[in-house]
């Protein structure tokens, strides 16, 4: 695979930042757009754009087409039995925040618990803490252990009678630990427990299939998957779409409206109120095509071993600690450096054209683990090379001599 | 621009060395300080006499070394001064790290100014000017903000 060549599709990487050729370390936050995905949002509006699903003229109907031609390529992308089990979300937060309000609303009771683990990103937390305000309920946490993953015995000795959803990532963003989501479902279909998984960093990275996985609900950040930003996937199994309530209310997504009554379609438009991010999710067509253009296991192998060169280079820098050390990785090395804020390695990384994340990366709960105030963060994604490992680790050396531990 | 002009030896020795970090014993105002974006915490102890002036201050906290280095450089400064001189000393410093305005106190030596000017160059990176002013919005609040206000006497 010549990653050169994939490289030369994202327009970005033609600019300099701070005089140097940018090094994008930050693809768990977003990754960058090929220009496939810019164009075709671009000839949308100039040659196509009309709202969707309302008129009957023309434009409409071809905007119409092309909006729900993503659907098609979602449902084949994750092996989704149906195009009505896809729903589009502004993004992953709002998939969960609609499972969270619609099924919690519907079967979540006072006293009932609500299993997550202590690796959620916030995104998989808030949520389920506003079910447990609204209803009473409790949030179960399975830990972590020391190398930054969670085991599936941990998860297990927490199902009880009243675990009525357990929430999982499938790859957390800080530690990269992937989840045994399978053993999970397993596990929770015994007790016939839905499962939910926060897939952020799962869809762009591995192969996905839902029929293989069975989870009931899997949510999915498109701008994380060289897509637009504006747009979030959920995958609900169609049992849950038939009888969970509508998220919000408004436009689209209603069967009648009388003053007495309202009555709603089935899924997916029941979930999709008002007008949607129409140009972003044609857009978004693209970036389906091109992951499947290159090919997943291609993206996999490729990631594998970046992030093992990766991993080595790093650990071979006596003052810097990596961040858990999970059996299956994804692609994230978080770390840290002995005597030096994770924010100051991000300013002096970001002169050498490295762009790195630091902070709490949105899981406060696994810094407060850890014993951590915040970390660095190198993420990976197709058009990563050696190159800019090395690079890295350079400028990882450089903050040693500017801060002269 | 040289990453050098913003972690000068002057900061990085704060950093590494703060001054005053600690809480001091007789403080009778206090507050937090907090940036969510990137954890930065700082809490300000001060004592604060009836004719004004700032006869102790001290901090505690955690965060980057710009962070850091700015609430060590403002105790050192600010400690022993009457609060409305203090409090110029704040907008002045303030209009150096957003505006990249010039320093127009009189009243500080000139060790005193070339240590505030150690961290004119936090200007030029603007995600971390929330970094460098944390400390001392937190010691205006200290004394004249109403959403912490300690008295250890009490």
């Amino acid at each position: 695979m010549d990653i050169k060549e994939i490289k030369s599709k994202f327009p970005i990487f033609k600019n300099k930042v701070n005089g140097k050729q940018l090094v994008y370390l930050d693809s768990a936050n977003s990754s960058q757009k090929p220009k496939t995905v810019i164009d075709r949002i671009s000839k949308f509006y100039s040659k196509e754009f009309s709202n969707v699903g309302r008129s009957v003229h023309s434009l409409a109907v071809t905007a119409t087409n092309r909006f729900e031609e993503t659907r098609d390529l979602m449902q084949r992308y994750v092996n989704a039995k149906s195009r009505e089990e896809i729903i589009f979300t502004k993004n992953a937060t709002e998939a969960i925040n609609l499972v969270a309000s619609s099924y919690g609303e519907k079967f979540i009771k006072s006293g009932d618990e609500i299993l997550i683990t202590e690796l959620e990103h916030h995104a998989n937390y808030v949520p389920w803490h506003f079910i447990r305000e609204k209803k009473g309920a409790t949030i179960k946490f399975a830990e972590c252990n020391e190398r930054g993953e969670v085991d599936i015995d941990e998860i297990k000795k927490l199902i009880s009678n009243k675990t009525k959803i357990i929430a999982v990532t499938h790859i957390s963003n800080v530690t990269g630990a992937i989840m045994p989501i399978k053993k999970i479902v397993d596990l929770a279909s015994q007790k016939k427990i839905p499962v939910l998984v926060d897939g952020c960093q799962g869809a762009p990275h591995i192969k996905l299939d839902m029929q293989e996985l069975g989870c009931d609900f899997y949510t999915i950040s498109c701008h994380k998957m060289y897509g637009p930003t504006g747009v979030g996937i959920l995958y609900a199994k169609k049992k849950w779409l038939d009888i969970l309530p509508p998220y919000q209310g408004g436009g689209g997504m209603i069967e009648e409206v009388k003053k007495d009554n309202i009555t709603f379609p089935g899924s997916p438009t029941r979930f999709e109120a008002g007008t949607l991010q129409t140009a972003e999710v044609v857009g978004f067509s693209e970036s389906i095509k091109f992951i499947e253009d290159v090919g997943i296991k291609n993206i996999m192998k490729h990631e594998k071993e970046i992030l093992e060169y990766g991993l080595e280079k790093i650990k071979k820098n006596n003052s810097v600690k990596i961040i858990g050390e999970p059996k299956n990785r994804g692609s994230i090395i978080s770390f840290s450096i002995k005597g030096i804020h994770p924010h100051d390695i991000a300013t002096i990384l970001d002169e050498d054209g490295v762009a790195i994340r630091a902070g709490h990366h949105c899981c406060q709960i696994l810094h407060d683990k850890m014993g951590l105030v915040a970390s660095a963060r190198a993420s990976l994604g197709i058009y990563n090379s050696k190159e800019d490992i090395d690079i890295l680790s350079n400028a990882i050396k450089k903050c040693k001599k500017i801060f002269n531990n | 621009m040289d990453i050098k002009e913003l972690y000068q030896e002057i900061i990085l020795d704060h950093g590494k060395n703060p001054r005053n970090k600690n809480i001091c014993k007789d403080f009778n105002k206090d507050a937090k300080g907090h940036n969510p974006l990137c954890g930065d915490k700082v809490h300000i102890f001060l004592k604060l006499s009836n004719e004004k002036k700032l006869e102790n201050i001290s901090f505690e906290g955690e965060g980057c070394a710009i962070s850091m280095a700015s609430a060590s450089i403002m105790t050192e400064i600010i400690k022993g001064k009457q609060f409305n001189i203090a409090k110029k000393i704040q907008e002045d410093f303030l209009n150096m790290i957003k505006e990249g305005s010039k320093l127009n106190m009189n009243s500080l030596s000139d060790t005193e100014n070339m240590t505030m000017m150690s961290l004119s160059g936090v200007k030029r990176f603007p995600m971390r000017v929330k970094c460098a002013t944390l400390a001392w919005h937190t010691f205006i609040e200290a004394v004249e903000g109403n959403k912490k206000i300690v008295n250890t006497e009490n």
